[in-house]
């Protein structure tokens, strides 16, 4: 490497974190917006028009804050803890595109050598519950690390079934082969166990079990403040980004369709825009379901999301091997998806409903002097 | 366990190493879930509550005695404090022990003014267990449907006795003041929004899958574990038991008012709620027929200023937004009481917290406290 090389390397990387920290301030904005929209009331208003400050006010504020250690607490694992956590969310984007030629190094095994970093962030949890010398931040961390261990099997499960399709872990290749039918067509089962599976490895509402506020009051960080507190919020919001901009890339298409844009910068934006669509539907989740139980959580993932991926990849295999048309895929897909929805809905939605009838005609009714 | 401090764990058992230890878990004072300052005492092994110990009396204020020293008319604003998220109820109970030692007649106005504001206080403290419910089944959005249309309450409620919360409007023989002009405009406009915003409640949050799953089949109880423990009002009724004093013993003019008394059968998490959600309804039917009904005439019964009820003592109860809330008064024919006791409906339902928590999780401990719908204010009093 030529110190020109190196130097470039390096510009990236700055920029790269500088890309990410804006993202993380939009996202923050967009968050409190959107929920503020399901929820009839404003969101920030006072700071920049719309609030649009707001999020660098509040960054601001919490890094001028004092940190905090417990005197409890094991100093160099509860300040090396945000680190762990902050490492890996950052490197993965060394690999991720968001244009055909916007990629710091695209790698034949892009998308291995994401899920692989994607399961290390467990470790600074861990860390930081047990190094906070807090019972809740000790049931928090033990709940993240089941969590996280658990969920990771549907995702490697669901990116194996995808890349079974184009026969690459190359990115570009795999966004590249999307031109005609986006793989969220061909796969929507395999769509739904990736979104829902991110959506438990950054611990967002319904799975966010182990920040579980009204539980375990905040779970790993309950001890953290200010920039130390700062950064597991950054890459909460990292990795939120980093699940939108995978299910944009590997389901949606990429920046290929539904029209392959001639300049660079418009596929750019095209794979922005997607990412910011599937962010938003997260949101939309935040803003409409209470929490699963850590046991209800476990079950879910284990009874369900897991057979379910194993599945997917069969219907897949079968879909290669015998070389049948796109279709028979999608239609098998979708089989397996309404089938886990009846599931669902059949043993909790259902018999309360018919429940809830009963109570109504059980009303007794009250009249005069019969008492 | 060098990292954990001072941990308080079970006994360890040497001779099986590899078994888990139980581990002292405090849950409050200061936990954003127990509704204020409760504090439970949490042995969990892993995420399993083994036992649970409730301590109570961080919100004591001796209201209780307080009122020994004050004359009869200034014990209102004492009753105001105890259960604060249902002031009118409370203020009515204890008008209603006077009235009943002094054999005070209260006009039929009053006594339809009393019902009406109730009964929205009622709605109130629903809603505002709705979605703290909701916020301890981990969605954010309830909080704000509820308070929406709970702030819509509280505005009528400033109008008519001038205070958003401690409104001292009942007094001894009646109330303080005739409704503002604008009233029955304002109710009819107000039921209306009730109306929608309960329904728009409900269907957020009732048969969603995820709220199902955490609390259905979650802190069952049983009605003979329930009257035996002393449980009324809504935790009451889930279990199946119709029991509401609205009915068993009418009080003000419910008698000439048509109402159902939604029940529901498990006795679970699911039952509380949803019982509390019908009963928003049936509030709503109550108050437009009290609305139709209501008569002119005055609104004080002729009482002296200083109150000065005979000799005796007396027992007065009325259906609060928690259950039944009893009064038992003494008079010693001063112008003070000379004992007043309060019997509030937590109280009892904070004694069904151990029953209610066996082999539950933590997360479940929550939603149980949630679900009996407690506050401090009037258990430590």
């Amino acid at each position: 490497m030529t110190v020109r090389e190196a130097l470039l390397l390096a510009g990236q990387l700055l920029g790269l974190l500088t890309a990410l920290v804006v993202v993380v301030l939009s996202l923050i904005w967009l968050e409190r917006k959107a929920l503020a929209r399901f929820q009839n009331r404003m969101g920030p208003m006072r700071v920049g028009f719309h609030g649009l400050l707001q999020p660098v006010a509040d960054a601001l504020k919490l890094l001028v804050k004092e940190d905090l250690v417990p005197t409890w607490a094991d100093r160099a694992l509860f300040w090396s803890a945000p680190l762990m956590v902050f490492v890996p969310s950052f490197v993965v984007w060394v690999t991720i595109p968001l244009a055909k030629e916007v990629v710091i190094r695209n790698l034949e095994m892009g998308l291995f050598y994401i899920v692989a970093f994607s399961i290390l962030p467990v470790v600074g949890l861990v860390l930081a519950g047990w190094s906070s010398a807090n019972k809740y931040a000790m049931l928090g961390s033990l709940r993240s690390a089941a969590q996280l261990v658990s969920y990771e099997i549907p995702i490697v499960m669901a990116v194996i079934a995808l890349v079974m399709v184009p026969e690459s872990l190359n990115l570009v290749t795999i966004v590249e082969g999307q031109r005609t039918v986006p793989y969220a067509a061909l796969q929507p089962l395999g769509l739904a166990l990736f979104l829902l599976a991110g959506v438990a490895e950054v611990g967002r509402t319904p799975f966010d079990i182990y920040f579980a506020e009204s539980e375990v009051v905040g779970g790993p960080f309950v001890e953290y403040s200010g920039a130390h507190w700062s950064v597991f919020f950054l890459v909460e919001y990292i990795n939120t980004f980093v699940v939108g901009v995978l299910v944009a890339l590997l389901f949606l298409g990429g920046w290929t369709f539904p029209l392959v844009p001639e300049a660079a910068w418009l596929g750019f934006l095209w794979v922005v825009a997607k990412t910011y669509l599937v962010v938003l539907v997260m949101f939309w989740l935040r803003g409409t379901l209470p929490r699963l139980r850590v046991d209800q959580l476990m079950s879910f993932g284990w009874q369900l999301l897991v057979p379910l991926s194993f599945a997917n990849i069969v219907i897949t295999g079968f879909y290669k091997f015998y070389r049948w048309p796109g279709w028979t895929l999608t239609l098998m897909s979708l089989a397996l998806l309404l089938l886990a929805g009846w599931l669902v809905y059949r043993r909790q939605t259902r018999p309360a409903a018919a429940t809830a009838e009963e109570m109504l005609a059980r009303a007794r009714a009250y009249r005069r002097r019969e008492a | 366990m060098s990292g954990i401090g001072e941990v308080t764990v079970g006994p360890f058992r040497p001779e099986r190493p590899l078994d888990t230890v139980e581990m002292m878990l405090n849950m409050g004072p200061q936990h954003p879930s127990t509704h204020g300052v409760f504090r439970m005492v949490l042995w969990i092994d892993g995420e399993r509550i083994v036992d649970v110990e409730p301590h109570i009396g961080y919100l004591h204020r001796g209201s209780e005695k307080l009122c020994e020293g004050e004359i009869y008319s200034e014990i209102i604003t004492l009753f105001d404090r105890l259960d604060y998220v249902s002031n009118f109820n409370n203020e009515l109970v204890f008008c209603m022990a006077v009235e009943k030692l002094a054999a005070i007649q209260v006009p039929e106005r009053a006594q339809y003014i009393r019902l009406i504001l109730c009964e929205l206080n009622r709605i109130a403290s629903h809603l505002l267990f709705y979605g703290t419910f909701g916020l301890d089944a981990g969605a954010m959005t309830p909080i704000l449907y509820g308070f929406r249309d709970r702030e819509k309450v509280q505005s009528l409620f400033e109008a008519v006795s001038g205070a958003r919360l401690m409104h001292n409007y009942f007094r001894i023989g009646g109330v303080k003041q005739d409704l503002p002009a604008d009233f029955r405009d304002r109710m009819t406009w107000l039921l209306g929004e009730l109306r929608r915003g309960v329904d728009e409640c409900d269907r957020l949050l009732t048969f969603g899958e995820v709220f199902l799953a955490r609390t259905r089949d979650v802190g069952n109880i049983d009605a003979q574990t329930a009257i035996g423990l002393g449980l009324t009002g809504p935790n009451l009724r889930a279990t199946g038991v119709p029991y509401d004093v609205r009915r068993a013993d009418p009080y003000l003019v419910y008698d000439r008012l048509e109402f159902d008394i939604p029940v529901g059968d498990r006795g679970d998490c699911w039952d509380r709620y949803y019982v509390r959600v019908q009963e928003m309804r049936q509030s709503l039917r109550i108050l437009e027929q009290a609305l139709g009904q209501l008569p002119e005439g005055p609104i004080m019964a002729p009482v002296r200023r200083i109150l000065r009820p005979p000799k005796g003592e007396v027992v007065a109860h009325a259906e609060n937004p928690r259950g039944d809330f009893g009064v038992y008064l003494v008079s010693d024919g001063t112008d003070k009481p000379y004992r007043v006791k309060v019997r509030p409906p937590s109280f009892c339902h904070l004694m069904a917290l151990k029953h209610l928590l066996r082999d539950c999780y933590v997360a479940d401990c929550v939603m149980v406290l949630g679900s009996l719908d407690v506050v401090l204010g009037e258990v430590d009093r």
